[in-house]
C-alpha cells in the first residue's frame, strides 16, 4: 500500500516527467534553501519550521500527512484505524506495527524500544519537550513486541494520531538519546546537531543558523533512493534573494515559502529557470477584535481585561460593518495571489470541517455604513469620523511588521476612512509581536490595540483544539502572565457547551458538523474573528527538480526521498 | 610720545601709510565673501535650498494626499517614462508614477522627504552636539577623559535594537499622550539615533584636542590668563570644525537611513507614513520593473547629502584663515 | 607610555564588567521571548514548560552570575585546553585538560557552545568583512590624500561626488541592485555565498574570490567613503601650516613633504576613524551578510537578536565590547606615537 501510495503521489506531483529512478545517489547533489535557518536537528527542542523541515530529512514519524491531508504510513506498516483494529474501539488506545527489517543509518536496528523512547524523551518533565501538545492525554506507551509499540491515552481520544504522526513528532534513536533525558537534554549538542535516523539523508556537517550537508543514507529502506547522494540545506537571507537563487540564477533547485508580492514572484518567474507552486493548508490572515478596551487611560492591569468592554467593538454590528467594508478578493489580489484565496472562515479546511459560509466575501460599503447609523454611530460633527456620546470611532490597528501586511493596512485604513471609521495604523516587530513576553505592551496576547492582524493555522487535520481556544476564561489576562491563546476574550457559554461535546464525539461527519457551527459562531454570527484569507504556501522548485509535491499538512520536504533530477535529453 | 611731532618732512616719509584704502573689513564678511566665492558650497546652497523649499512648500501645491490608495491607478510609470517607451502606464495626473497601491508617488516623495530631511537634520545636530561636547570634555579635562572615554565604550558595545526596544517600551505612551502619534514618534526617533551615533564623532574629536592642546598657540592663549572656556570655544573648536563637519555631512545620511531601519522595527512612523528611507527600502523587491521608485528617493538622499557635502566644504574654506583669500 | 598601557588594561577589566552587567541590564529590560520563533500552535502550558528548561524565569542577578562565571571562567579553559592540544601554537605543550565537563556558555536558540558557532563564523567573517576593510582602508587613503592635495580638482570633484552618493545609498539597496547586475543579468558571480567552500587549489581560489567580489565591493564602499573624508579633511587643515612651507623651504621633496610630514600630522582622526571601525569587522557588516547569506558573525547577532537569544547576545556583545576597549586603547597609543606632544601621565 505505502510504494502504491507513494507511486501515486510521485506520478501525480510530476507526470509530465518520466518516473524512471535509477539508483540511489545517481543524480549527484540537490540544493535547497530557506530563508530562514535550522538552528538545531531536534524538532523536540524548536518547534520552528526551519528546524521541523531539515530534521524530517534525517528522522521520520511512524506516519505522516499527504499533500490532500490523508495519512500515510511510514515506518509503519499501515495506518492504525479503528475499522482494521488498531485504534481500539473505546477510541482509549493506538497500536502501531513497524516495518520489518528497518535500520538506522548507523546500521543498528529499529525497535519499537525506539518508539517508546521518543514518548519518555518528550514527555520528561524538566526536558521542556517543544512537541509536548502531541502527547497530551498519553497515559502510557507500551512496548508489545519488538515490531508492535501501544500507545494508551486517559480518555476516550477521538484523534489519535497526536504522538509519532506527522513532522512534529518523529522517532529519534535511544541508544543516541538516552543520556539527554530530561535537564540534559540542552547540552547533548552532538545528538542536537546530528541525529542518527531513518530517513532518507543523513547529517555530514552541521552548522547551526547557517548550512547543513547531508549525504543519502546508505541503510535507507528503499534501496534505489533517494536519488542524490549529496544534498545541501542553506538557510539565512530573504525569501526574494531566495526566489531569485532558484529561478533566475538557478543556483538552487528548491527554495521554501516565498512570502512575497504576487507581482514580485511572477516578475522573479520570468527567470525561467524554475516554477513557483503553491498548495493550502489551515492558514488563514484574519483580523481579530478586541472585545475588551485597551484604552491607554484605564489603570495597568485593566487594559484590555474582561472588566471593561470595548466601547463599540463590543456591538456586533459595529464589528459586521468593519466586516463588509472589506473587500477579500482585492486583498488576495494585492498580497498574495495564486498563494491565497479569500475566506470567511476560521477553518478554511479539511473539506470535512470547512463551513460553507461566503456571506463576507462581496464587499458591501453602503451596507456597512447603514449599519452604523442602526447601531447608532453618526458623523455629527461633520469631520468625516463617525461618534456616539462625544466618542469618536477611532480603531488603533496593529500587527507584525511585513510588507504584505503594511499593505493590508493601508488599504483596509481607506475602507474604514469611507464607512467614518478612523484607523491608526502600528507594526511591531514579529520578535516581540508574537514573543510572549509579559512585560512588553506590544504582544499580540496583550492586545492593547483596537483590531489586530496575524495568520494563524492548527496542526494536524483536527481542528478541536484549535476551536477549543475561543472557551471563555482562556483569555490572555495580567493573573495569567498575560498567557492564553482566547486573543479577543470572547465567551460564550453555549459556545463552550458545543466545546464540550465536540470532545466526546467520534464520530467523523459529526464532528465536522459540529466544527462548522463552531466556526460560524465565532465568524459570520458574532464576527468576532474576521477571517480575510485563506494563505497558501508558495515555494518554488528548479524546472529540473522532478517529485516535488508541496504538502502544507506535513513538512514540505516530506517525499525529498522521491526527488529526481528530470534529464533534459 | 606726547610731544608734538616735529613740522617737515622725514626721512620715513615715503614709508607712512596712505591710511587704509578701504574700510576695515569684518571677520565675518571675509568669510561670507570666501564662501559666496566657492563654486561648490554655492551650488551645495543652492540645491539644498530647493530641497527644502520643495519639501515644505511643495505639498501645498501639489496637494494630493500621499496616503490616498487608488488601487485602479496602481504601478504606473513616471511621465518620463513615454520617450523610450509609448505604452507604458502613464498620466499627467501621477507625474512621477503611483506605487503598487496606486499612492501618488510625487505626493510621497515630498511629503516623504519633510519628514526625513526633519529626521535627519534633528538627529545629526544633536549626535553632533553631544559627540562635540564629550569630545571636548574628554579631550581637555584630563579628569573627564577617563570616565566619558568609558562610557563611549559602553555606548559603542550596545546592541542597538534590545536598546530601541526598552526605549520604546518605556517612552512611546508617555510621549505618545504628550505630543501626539507622529510629534512623539519624532521625539522618540530623534532621540534614539541621536543618542546611538554620537560616538565617533566624540572620539575623532577628542583625539583632535589631545593634540592640539598641547600646541604652542594653546600655551600661549592659557600663559595670558585666557579662561579654559575661552581656550575651547576660540582656540581649539574652530581648529577641530573640518572633522566635525566630515562627521556632520556623513551624519545626515546615516540618520536618513537609519529612520527607516528603524521603521521595519516598529519603532518608526506609522506604515503608510511615507519617508525616503522607507520608500527606497519598500521599492528595492520591485526596482528591476520599476526602477524609479528606488532611483528617486536614492537621488533626493544622495543629492541632499552632496549638498550638505559642498556646503560643509566652503563653510571649512570660508573660516580657515589661511585657505582664506587663496 | 608601557606604565600607561598597564594601567589601562587593568581598569579594562572593571569596565568591562561594568559594560557587560549594564548590557545584561538592557537585554533583560528589553521586551522580547526566547520562544518567539516559534509556532503560535504550541500552547501556552508547553511554552511555559520550554521556558522554564532554558532558565528564563530566573532572578536577573543570578542568570548573570552565571553567565559570568562560564564566559571568564569555563570559556577560558576550554580555549586553553584546545591551544595545547590542536593549535599549532601551543600544540607542543602538555595537554592541560582543565576543562571537566562544566556548563558552557549555551545559546538558548541552538543550544549549543556559543563559543564553538563563533569559530566557525570567524573564517567567512574575516575573508569577507575583514577583506573589505583592508580593501576600503587601501582605496581610501591615497583617494583622500590625492583629494586633499589637488583640491577642487577634477580627480577630487570625481572622489567626492562618487564617494558620497556611495556612502548615502544603503547596502540594502546597493547588494541586491548588484545581484540582479552581476548575478541575474551577467551570471559573473553567485548571489549565494558558500560558507562551506574549502579552498585548497587554483580553482577553488577563483571560486572563493568570484563570491567574495560583491559583498566585499558593498562593504569597502562604505569604508572607502568614511575614511577618505577624514583623510581629506584632516590632509587639508595641515596643508596650509607654517610647517609644510618650512619643509618646501628646506628644499625635501614634495613626496616628502605631503607623505611623511602632512601625513603624519593629519593621521590623528584617521586612526581615530580605523580604531574604531575594527572592533565591528568582527561585529560584521549585518545587512550585507544577510542579502549576500555570508553567514559570518553579523547573520549570527542579528539572528539571535531576533530569537532573543540572551546567552548568545551577551557573548557576541561582550566579545565586541572587549574589542572595542582594546582598540581604543590601541587608538590612545598610536596618538602617542603620531603625535610625541600628546602626553597621557
Amino acid at each position: 500500500m505505502k510504494l502504491k501510495t507513494l507511486m501515486l503521489g510521485a506520478v501525480a506531483a510530476a507526470g509530465l516527467a518520466p518516473a524512471a529512478f535509477a539508483e540511489r545517489g545517481a543524480d549527484g547533489e540537490v540544493k535547497i534553501i530557506y530563508w530562514q535557518a535550522p538552528s538545531i536537528l531536534n524538532p523536540y527542542l524548536s518547534s520552528g519550521t526551519k528546524d521541523i523541515e531539515s530534521a524530517s530529512l534525517v528522522i521520520e514519524p511512524l506516519g505522516r500527512y499527504d499533500p490532500d491531508g490523508a495519512l500515510v504510513p511510514y515506518l509503519a506498516t499501515e495506518i492504525p484505524t479503528v475499522e482494521n483494529g488498531g485504534v481500539s474501539a473505546d477510541l482509549t488506545s493506538i497500536t502501531w506495527k513497524i516495518k520489518e527489517g528497518l535500520l538506522w543509518s548507523d546500521g543498528t536496528p529499529f525497535t519499537a524500544e525506539d518508539v517508546k523512547f521518543t514518548a519518555d524523551y518528550c514527555m520528561d518533565p524538566s526536558g521542556g519537550c517543544a512537541q509536548l501538545a502531541k502527547f497530551d492525554g498519553v497515559g502510557s506507551v507500551d512496548v508489545i513486541d519488538p515490531l508492535t509499540v501501544k500507545v494508551t491515552f486517559k480518555a476516550p481520544t477521538p484523534n489519535p494520531y497526536g504522538p509519532f504522526m506527522g513532522g512534529q513528532s518523529p522517532i529519534i534513536q535511544k541508544a543516541q538519546f538516552e543520556a539527554c533525558m530530561g535537564a540534559n537534554a540542552s547540552s547533548c549538542t552532538e545528538q542536537n546537531f546530528n541525529p542518527i535516523g531513518t530517513g532518507p539523508f543523513k547529517v555530514v556537517e552541521f552548522r547551526p543558523n547557517d548550512v547543513i550537508t547531508m549525504e543519502a543514507n546508505p541503510n535507507y529502506r528503499d534501496p534505489a533512493k533517494p536519488a542524490f547522494a549529496k544534498l545541501t540545506f542553506k538557510g539565512g537571507g530573504d525569501a526574494e534573494a531566495a526566489a531569485r537563487a532558484v529561478m533566475q540564477t538557478g543556483e538552487f533547485d528548491y527554495a521554501w515559502n516565498l512570502q512575497l508580492a504576487p507581482d514580485v514572484i511572477k516578475s522573479i518567474a520570468e527567470g525561467g529557470k524554475g516554477t513557483p507552486v503553491s498548495a493550502f493548508g489551515t492558514l488563514v490572515e484574519r483580523i481579530e477584535m478586541n472585545m475588551t478596551d485597551p484604552s491607554p487611560d484605564l489603570p495597568e492591569g485593566e487594559r484590555s481585561t474582561v472588566a471593561h468592554p470595548h466601547p463599540f467593538l463590543s456591538d456586533v454590528r459595529v464589528r459586521k460593518a468593519l466586516s463588509m467594508a472589506i473587500d477579500r478578493a482585492l486583498l488576495v489580489e494585492l498580497g498574495y495571489g495564486q498563494a491565497g484565496r479569500p475566506t470567511c472562515n476560521l477553518v478554511p479546511a479539511p473539506a470535512n470541517y470547512a463551513s460553507d459560509n461566503t456571506d463576507c466575501l462581496a464587499q458591501d460599503i453602503e451596507g456597512a455604513k447603514a449599519l452604523l447609523e442602526e447601531a447608532g454611530w453618526t458623523d455629527s460633527d461633520g469631520d468625516g469620523i463617525r461618534d456616539k456620546d462625544g466618542k469618536k470611532m477611532s480603531i488603533l490597528y496593529q500587527t507584525s511588521t511585513n510588507a504584505v501586511r503594511q499593505d493590508f493596512q493601508a488599504v483596509i485604513k481607506e475602507w474604514w476612512s469611507e464607512i467614518g471609521v478612523e484607523t491608526e495604523l502600528r507594526n511591531i516587530d514579529a520578535s516581540v509581536y508574537f514573543g510572549g513576553d509579559p512585560g512588553s505592551p506590544d504582544t499580540f496576547q496583550k492586545f492593547y490595540a483596537d483590531v489586530e492582524m496575524y495568520a494563524k493555522n492548527f496542526d494536524g487535520t483536527d481542528p478541536q483544539s484549535y476551536l477549543s481556544m475561543y472557551r471563555c476564561g482562556n483569555e490572555p489576562k495580567p493573573s495569567s502572565q498575560w498567557q492564553g491563546e482566547n486573543i479577543n476574550r470572547f465567551c460564550d457559554p453555549a459556545y463552550d457547551a458545543l466545546l464540550d461535546e465536540l470532545a466526546r464525539t467520534g464520530e467523523l461527519s459529526k464532528r465536522g458538523d459540529i466544527a462548522k457551527r463552531l466556526n460560524d459562531m465565532l465568524t459570520k454570527d458574532s464576527y468576532t474573528v474576521v477571517p480575510l484569507v485563506d494563505r497558501g504556501r508558495v515555494s518554488a522548485h528548479a524546472v529540473t527538480l522532478g517529485g516535488v509535491a508541496l504538502n502544507t499538512w506535513d513538512s514540505e520536504l516530506w517525499n525529498a526521498a522521491d526527488w529526481f533530477r528530470i534529464k533534459s535529453n | 610720545m606726547t610731544e608734538p611731532v616735529p613740522a617737515g618732512p622725514t626721512p620715513i616719509e615715503a614709508l607712512h601709510d596712505e591710511g587704509p584704502a578701504a574700510p576695515p573689513r569684518s571677520q565675518m564678511r571675509d568669510i561670507w565673501d570666501q564662501f559666496t566665492r566657492h563654486k561648490g558650497a554655492m551650488v551645495g546652497a543652492f540645491f539644498l535650498v530647493f530641497i527644502t523649499l520643495a519639501v515644505l512648500i511643495g505639498p501645498y501645491i501639489w496637494s494630493v494626499d500621499p496616503q490616498k490608495i487608488d488601487i485602479r491607478n496602481k504601478d504606473m510609470r513616471p511621465i518620463y517614462t513615454m520617450l523610450w517607451d509609448s505604452s507604458a502606464k502613464v498620466s499627467w495626473a501621477k507625474p512621477l508614477g503611483s506605487d503598487q497601491l496606486g499612492r501618488d508617488h510625487l505626493a510621497q516623495l515630498l511629503s516623504g522627504g519633510r519628514a526625513s530631511m526633519a529626521v535627519g537634520w534633528v538627529a545629526m545636530v544633536l549626535s553632533l552636539l553631544i559627540g562635540t561636547v564629550v569630545g571636548v570634555m574628554a579631550g581637555f579635562v584630563k579628569r573627564l577623559d577617563g570616565i566619558l572615554m568609558r562610557m563611549t565604550d559602553l555606548f559603542l558595545s550596545m546592541p542597538i535594537l534590545p536598546l530601541l526596544l526598552v526605549a520604546v517600551t518605556l517612552f512611546r505612551q508617555p510621549l505618545r499622550a504628550a505630543f501626539g502619534p507622529e510629534g512623539g514618534m519624532f521625539i522618540l526617533i530623534v532621540a534614539i539615533i541621536g543618542i546611538t551615533s554620537w560616538m565617533p564623532t566624540a572620539r575623532i574629536v577628542r583625539g583632535d584636542i589631545l593634540a592640539l592642546k598641547e600646541r604652542e598657540f594653546v600655551l600661549a592663549a592659557r600663559s595670558i590668563g585666557t579662561k579654559p572656556f575661552r581656550i575651547i570655544t576660540r582656540h581649539l573648536l574652530p581648529n577641530v570644525l573640518s572633522p566635525i563637519l566630515v562627521s556632520a555631512t556623513l551624519g545626515l545620511a546615516t540618520a536618513i537611513i537609519t529612520e527607516s531601519a528603524l521603521s521595519f522595527l516598529g519603532v518608526g512612523f506609522p506604515s503608510d507614513f511615507p519617508t525616503w528611507g522607507k520608500m527606497l527600502a519598500d521599492a528595492v523587491a520591485r526596482m528591476e520593473d520599476f526602477p524609479e521608485r528606488v532611483m528617486l528617493p536614492g537621488v533626493a538622499i544622495s543629492l541632499t547629502v552632496l549638498s550638505v557635502n559642498y556646503l560643509g566644504d566652503g563653510l571649512r574654506d570660508a573660516l580657515d584663515p589661511r585657505a582664506r583669500g587663496r | 607610555m608601557l606604565t600607561f598601557a598597564i594601567r589601562r588594561l587593568v581598569l579594562a577589566i572593571p569596565t568591562l564588567l561594568f559594560i557587560s552587567l549594564a548590557i545584561f541590564m538592557v537585554l533583560q529590560l528589553a521586551p522580547g521571548d526566547p520562544l518567539a520563533d516559534q509556532p503560535l500552535t504550541i500552547p501556552p502550558e508547553v511554552r511555559a514548560k520550554m521556558r522554564e528548561a532554558l532558565g528564563v524565569g530566573q532572578p536577573p542577578l543570578v542568570q548573570y552570575w552565571k553567565w559570568l562565571v562560564q564566559i571568564a571562567w569555563v570559556e577560558p579553559k576550554v580555549l586553553i585546553d584546545w591551544l595545547t592540544r590542536e593549535s599549532w601554537l601551543l600544540g607542543w605543550l602538555p595537554d592541560t585538560q582543565l576543562y571537566q565537563g562544566e556548563l558552557r556558555v549555551l545559546s538558548w536558540q541552538t543550544r549549543s557552545p556559543v563559543m564553538d558557532i563563533v569559530v566557525q563564523r570567524i573564517p567567512q567573517t574575516l575573508w569577507v568583512v575583514g577583506m573589505a576593510y583592508v580593501v576600503g582602508i587601501l582605496i581610501a587613503l591615497p583617494i583622500g590624500i590625492y583629494s586633499a592635495y589637488r583640491h577642487y580638482s577634477v580627480f577630487d570633484q570625481a572622489g567626492t561626488f562618487i564617494t558620497m552618493i556611495g556612502f548615502s545609498i544603503p547596502p540594502f539597496f546597493t547588494g541586491p541592485l548588484l545581484i540582479v547586475i552581476f548575478s541575474v543579468q551577467l551570471g559573473w558571480f553567485p548571489s549565494i555565498y558558500d560558507t562551506t567552500l574549502v579552498v585548497n587549489d587554483w580553482s577553488s581560489f577563483k571560486t572563493q574570490l568570484q563570491q567574495m567580489v560583491m559583498p566585499v565591493m558593498v562593504l569597502a564602499l562604505q569604508t572607502t567613503a568614511q575614511i577618505s573624508r577624514y583623510m581629506r579633511a584632516s590632509m587639508l587643515d595641515n596643508l596650509n601650516q607654517d610647517y609644510v612651507r618650512t619643509a618646501r623651504a628646506k628644499g625635501l621633496s614634495e613626496a616628502v613633504v605631503v607623505g611623511v610630514h602632512v601625513l603624519r600630522n593629519s593621521m590623528i582622526p584617521v586612526v581615530t576613524v580605523i580604531a574604531l571601525n575594527v572592533p565591528s569587522i568582527f561585529g560584521g557588516a549585518i545587512i550585507t551578510e544577510n542579502v549576500f547569506k555570508v553567514n559570518g558573525i553579523g547573520q549570527l547577532l542579528i539572528t539571535w537578536l531576533f530569537a532573543n537569544d540572551l546567552p548568545g547576545v551577551m557573548t557576541l556583545t561582550f566579545i565586541f565590547a572587549f574589542l572595542i576597549v582594546i582598540f581604543n586603547l590601541i587608538a590612545d597609543i598610536l596618538y602617542g606615537i603620531l603625535d610625541p606632544r600628546i602626553r597621557y601621565d
